[in-house]
């Protein structure tokens, strides 16, 4: 039960766990937000989302609840991760514990929490906002270690008051990680276009904001024309974009931290669909020239660019494997647009997609294991994952119109973005797995998504 | 089927637009509207001629020649393509050809062509499909005698519809490609 949780817990959330029919229908009134329903698969069985207490308490001097407002950043974030239930925590029966005390086990099994996340929030010697938090494992009675420290099984993080969300956000992610196995997602950013105004005349911004829609923002952006296809570098340093104007395609870099963008390279024709290679050397993209587009890449320390190739079909949204070894992307070279995988020298590109329709925006999961894709067939737009050979494929969702997936950085959930008939687009995010499927909320249209890596 | 039954009767309809703006020039030799300036707002006299039913089909009488109205009225600035195509459609070669003859009539105009696609495509890959869209243009232009240099191209991709419905016949209407007078017109 100690040292290898993953596989402990891995086991548990494939049902060994007693229902928790209560506890996950008082969490739907938690959040607050309209989020989808909890929703299992074949491919996994019939899963239980694990039932989890948190209870955050303190205040600040002002008198401000921070204690309360991080307990519902982590209930939201743990909750639209679609493998917890966070229970109501009017439901609770202990209602206030000592950080460094063992909790009344029989209280919160009486309401069904298999885990409690309990701590405290307060103003650092230095002034920043800190939580500490330790998670109880009720049924074994025993605390889950979240830190590596032994002597100091809990954790704290600590950040300027001005991002206390974060605080919570990383708290989420190290339980998520403990209880599930994989990386958390959630102090992460997405950045995005904002679109306004009507159709046709659509003011395309380049904007940012966190994972859950909070703290939205546009980011300074130089010149005129419309922001399309933001991408971030594996670093999360840089975003390259394209900005599109009457009269020209150009690609540009913007440095988050320096707020400021600039335009690489100077190519005749069109350039556009930017993508960093892992290690941020390298920027691959589309360049069409008259009726050719083809996919280039630059490297972006000498700012040498080459072509990878030059069939006279379309070539177009370059995606680097994790190693960097290969490049999928787009081609109608065969007649309709697939999906192709070749080195990322340009070398031995083979058509990976088969399946009858067309298919489009291959993007590699962080881990290399999948594909994420576009597909269209029967008048119809899907979000879709299969193996990097093109087998096992699996449509996740579908709607009139959607594209652009991006990974979270665990490479569990992909997000794009969905455009009704006639309407403005807004972004959504689902799991591999089909677990969950949710809006991500934005006051105002919103696409081509792309989530930043874990933040430091 | 529907669309090209549009398109005839778009044909149509310029054509019938071209001749009765030619009658209308022959028999009025109408002056430039900078000669006699009339008070701005107040708008021209009607024509003791009698009008036909789609008179409000009809440009502004007196649109000069070698303007970007003329050219947008006269001989048509848009042509449209099939679904993730780009080949120049038997109903788009005689607007083309009417833009090369009048673009080699008026030599120091300039033009973009600007490809456009409908929504029914991922974005990255409408900005190919628009790029050979107005390529395919310029080539059929170029082959009527346009000298290349005076001739441009970008595409939009899905950027820029003309139409805003969810249904085949705007998707139509948003597979073109606009023909736009940069420089050297009237």
């Amino acid at each position: 039960m100690t040292k290898p949780f993953s596989p402990l817990s891995r086991r548990m959330l494939l049902g060994a766990l007693p229902a928790a029919g209560v506890v996950t229908s008082l969490a739907g009134s938690v959040a607050g937000q309209s989020q989808g329903p909890l929703r299992g698969t074949v491919s996994e069985g019939i899963v239980q989302p694990l039932s989890i207490a948190i209870m955050i308490a303190g205040t600040e001097p002002s008198g401000n609840n921070i204690g309360e407002q991080i307990t519902k950043v982590i209930i939201a974030d743990l909750q639209s991760s679609g493998y917890f239930a966070p229970i109501d925590p009017r439901a609770f029966i202990q209602t206030s514990l000592d950080v460094n005390l063992s909790p009344a086990w029989e209280n919160w099994s009486a309401v069904n929490a298999q885990f409690l996340a309990n701590g405290r929030a307060y103003i650092n010697a230095n002034g920043q906002i800190q939580a500490d938090v330790h998670l109880w494992d009720i049924y074994s009675q025993k605390e889950v270690q979240l830190s590596t420290n032994p002597n100091n099984p809990g954790i704290g993080f600590a950040n300027n008051p001005v991002e206390w969300r974060r605080v919570a956000h990383k708290h989420a992610d190290l339980i998520y990680e403990r209880l599930t196995g994989e990386k958390g997602y959630f102090d992460t950013r997405i950045a995005f276009v904002a679109e306004s105004g009507k159709r046709g005349a659509r003011v395309k911004r380049l904007a940012m904001m966190d994972q859950d829609g909070a703290n939205p923002q546009y980011l300074p952006v130089e010149g005129s024309g419309k922001i399309i296809t933001p991408r971030f570098s594996a670093d999360g340093n840089e975003i390259a974009y394209m900005a599109l104007s009457a009269d020209s395609a150009r690609i540009f870099l913007y440095n988050v931290r320096a707020q400021r963008g600039e335009q690489v390279g100077q190519v005749r024709g069109m350039a556009f669909a930017p993508r960093y290679s892992p290690d941020g050397s390298k920027l691959a993209f589309s360049v069409s020239q008259g009726a050719n587009s083809d996919i280039y890449v630059m490297n972006l320390n000498t700012r040498a660019a080459s072509r990878l190739t030059s069939d006279p079909a379309i070539d177009t949204s370059p995606s680097f494997s994790p190693d960097g070894s290969r490049i999928a992307f787009t081609s109608d070279r065969g007649g309709s647009p697939q999906i192709y995988v070749m080195g990322a020298d340009g070398s031995g590109a083979r058509r990976i997609t088969f399946g009858g329709g067309l298919y489009s925006t291959p993007v590699f999961s962080p881990k290399g294991d999948l594909i994420a894709f576009t597909k269209q067939s029967k008048g119809r737009f899907s979000i879709g994952v299969m193996n990097p050979d093109g087998s096992g494929e699996r449509l996740l969702t579908s709607s009139y119109l959607e594209e652009g997936p991006t990974w979270a950085p665990n490479g569990r959930y992909i997000m794009f973005f969905r455009e009704p008939p006639g309407g403005m687009p807004s972004l959504w995010m689902v799991e591999v797995n089909g677990r969950i499927e949710r809006n991500v909320p934005y006051p105002g249209g919103a696409s081509d998504p792309a989530w930043s890596p874990l933040l430091e | 089927m529907n669309v090209s039954m549009k398109s005839i009767v778009k044909v149509a309809l310029v054509a019938f637009v071209m001749t009765s703006v030619a009658a209308c020039t022959k028999k009025e030799v109408a002056p430039p509207p900078t000669v006699t300036p009339p008070v701005a707002t107040t708008p021209a006299p009607k024509p003791t001629t009698p009008v036909p039913p789609a008179a409000t089909a009809l440009p502004p009488v007196g649109v000069a020649p070698g303007s970007q109205q003329d050219f947008i009225v006269n001989v048509g600035d848009r042509v449209y393509f099939d679904t993730d195509q780009s080949s120049i459609r038997s109903d788009a070669e005689g607007v083309l050809a009417a833009q090369a003859a009048w673009l080699i009539r008026y030599p120091s105009v300039k033009v973009r062509i600007e490809g456009n696609a409908d929504e029914r495509g991922t974005r990255e890959y409408n900005f190919a499909l628009g790029a050979r869209r107005a390529q395919s243009v310029a080539d059929f232009l170029t082959s009527k005698g346009v000298v290349p240099s005076r001739i441009s191209t970008i595409s939009y991709g899905k950027e820029q519809p003309i139409a805003t419905g969810a249904d085949e016949e705007s998707w139509q209407q948003n597979r073109n490609s606009h023909t736009a007078i940069v420089s050297g017109a009237n």
